[in-house]
């Protein structure tokens, strides 16, 4: 199972407060800390932040980029480890 | 609209590396819609840098230390008074405050106003009554161990663990990992300001401050959370953001209620991992970076004049959140003939 699986399994949420601009700079305006996320990045917590699922998620990056499944579970499994040391994804 | 004028007196000048909140009063004062002020600087040294800011401080004074006692620093604000007549006296330093309180009904006569905590507030948030301010007003602290003496020191010493903070009476704060930084810091901290030396238990986290206005009735007039994004080797914010932290908000108007707290405030406060909030320090006026708050919407400065002048004060109920300050370094060319001025006269 994918975290991103977890992830909804758990329920948990992109914390509301977050903000995100369309060039990808994350803002979190509880700890003061900002990110900057590359465009991948910032296309998949755009997509979390939709309510998306996991596997409309995948299927839109299978689709619009060249990668293998397998790859692609790994590197969002890892950012969503990041989303959540960055707590930028909280418990619902 | 035309706005009110008045004169304004005001401490704090030294906008240096560590600086005094002087400067961004005086910047949220201009600002101010109702009032067209005219700046009185008081300072204590000739190279305080808020003298030569000719186009913030109209004309500026030298004034006794607070060491030279009440008496004589009230003589000398009434010499001032006569030339300039003061409407409001906002007195900016710590060190200098116990003398400001205790003479605030004699500069009350003078027709002075001023806006400042009441004896028992400034007395009672000392950081070595932080323990029982804690007790008092339901809020964590870090343990504080007062000390008033080496030999103190060296009884207590065994038992000590660290990291701890070293700390002096007024000002500075050192991170003493050893019990020899311990020794060291506690040496020049008592050299500088005296006994007592404190002792303050270390907390993980991450510092967190809140400025804010209590009305002396309970009431918060405003109340802006920072977080600083960038520190000097003195500890001192050179950056910081605004934050969106209910935590922080809710425990400040906690404090003011209960305490009715009167005039500016800053709150240092540490937020561990857990998001608890433990109280570090409460200084007892507006900070050196409180015109981010003014920036935010919030104009501190403006309200706290309003507050001394006895008018009606509404509260604040926002700010802006993620808004940034970030301070830079200028060089003020001067004239010998000013610098001459101030150090023969005591006034420019």
């Amino acid at each position: 199972m994918g975290l991103i699986s977890k992830f909804y399994n758990n329920m948990m949420k992109i914390n509301k407060k977050i903000a995100i601009s369309e060039s990808g700079f994350v803002f979190n305006p509880t700890t003061g800390d900002s990110y900057s996320l590359n465009p991948i990045a910032a296309e998949i917590l755009d997509m979390l932040k939709k309510d998306l699922s996991e596997d409309e998620i995948t299927d839109a990056l299978l689709e619009k980029y060249d990668v293998t499944a397998s790859v692609l579970h790994r590197s969002i499994d890892e950012f969503i480890d990041t989303l959540k040391e960055m707590k930028i994804l909280e418990n619902e | 609209m035309s706005k009110r004028k008045l004169t304004i007196a005001i401490t704090g000048l030294n906008n240096t590396d560590n600086p005094g909140p002087g400067i961004p009063v005086i910047r949220g004062i201009l600002d101010s819609k109702l009032f067209d002020a005219r700046i009185i600087g008081l300072a204590y040294e000739n190279l305080e840098p808020g003298i030569y800011m000719r186009d913030l401080v109209d004309k500026s004074y030298h004034i006794p230390y607070p060491s030279a006692g009440s008496d004589i620093l009230l003589k000398r604000i009434e010499h001032i008074n006569k030339i300039e007549k003061i409407d409001v006296l906002i007195p900016n330093f710590d060190a200098e405050l116990y003398s400001f309180i205790k003479s605030s009904e004699k500069l009350k006569k003078m027709g002075i106003a001023t806006f400042l905590p009441t004896m028992e507030q400034f007395e009672e948030r000392h950081k070595w009554n932080l323990c029982e301010f804690g007790k008092k007003y339901n809020v964590k602290v870090p343990s504080v161990k007062s000390f008033y003496s080496e030999a103190e020191l060296y009884k207590a010493a065994p038992g000590l663990t660290f990291p701890v903070f070293v700390k002096g009476k007024f000002y500075d704060a050192y991170l003493a990992t050893n019990a020899e930084q311990l020794r060291m810091h506690f040496y020049k901290l008592y050299s500088k300001w005296g006994f007592p030396v404190l002792l303050q238990q270390y907390i993980r986290g991450t510092e967190v401050n809140v400025v804010a206005l209590g009305d002396g009735h309970g009431k918060t007039i405003g109340a802006v959370p920072m977080r600083k994004q960038y520190i000097t080797d003195k500890g001192k914010a050179w950056a910081g953001i605004t934050l969106d932290d209910e935590k922080l908000i809710e425990i400040t108007h906690k404090i003011i209620k209960k305490s009715k707290w009167r005039g500016g405030m800053e709150l240092e406060l540490i937020k561990d991992e857990m998001n608890n909030l433990y109280l570090i320090e409460i200084n007892p006026r507006l900070p050196a970076w409180v015109y981010l708050a003014v920036g935010a919407g919030q104009n501190l400065p403006e309200a706290l004049v309003k507050l001394a002048l006895g008018l009606k004060t509404n509260k604040y109920t926002k700010y802006d959140i993620g808004k940034l300050f970030i301070r830079y370094s200028y060089d003020l060319i001067c004239k010998l003939e000013e610098f001459e001025q101030l150090s023969l006269y005591g006034e420019l």
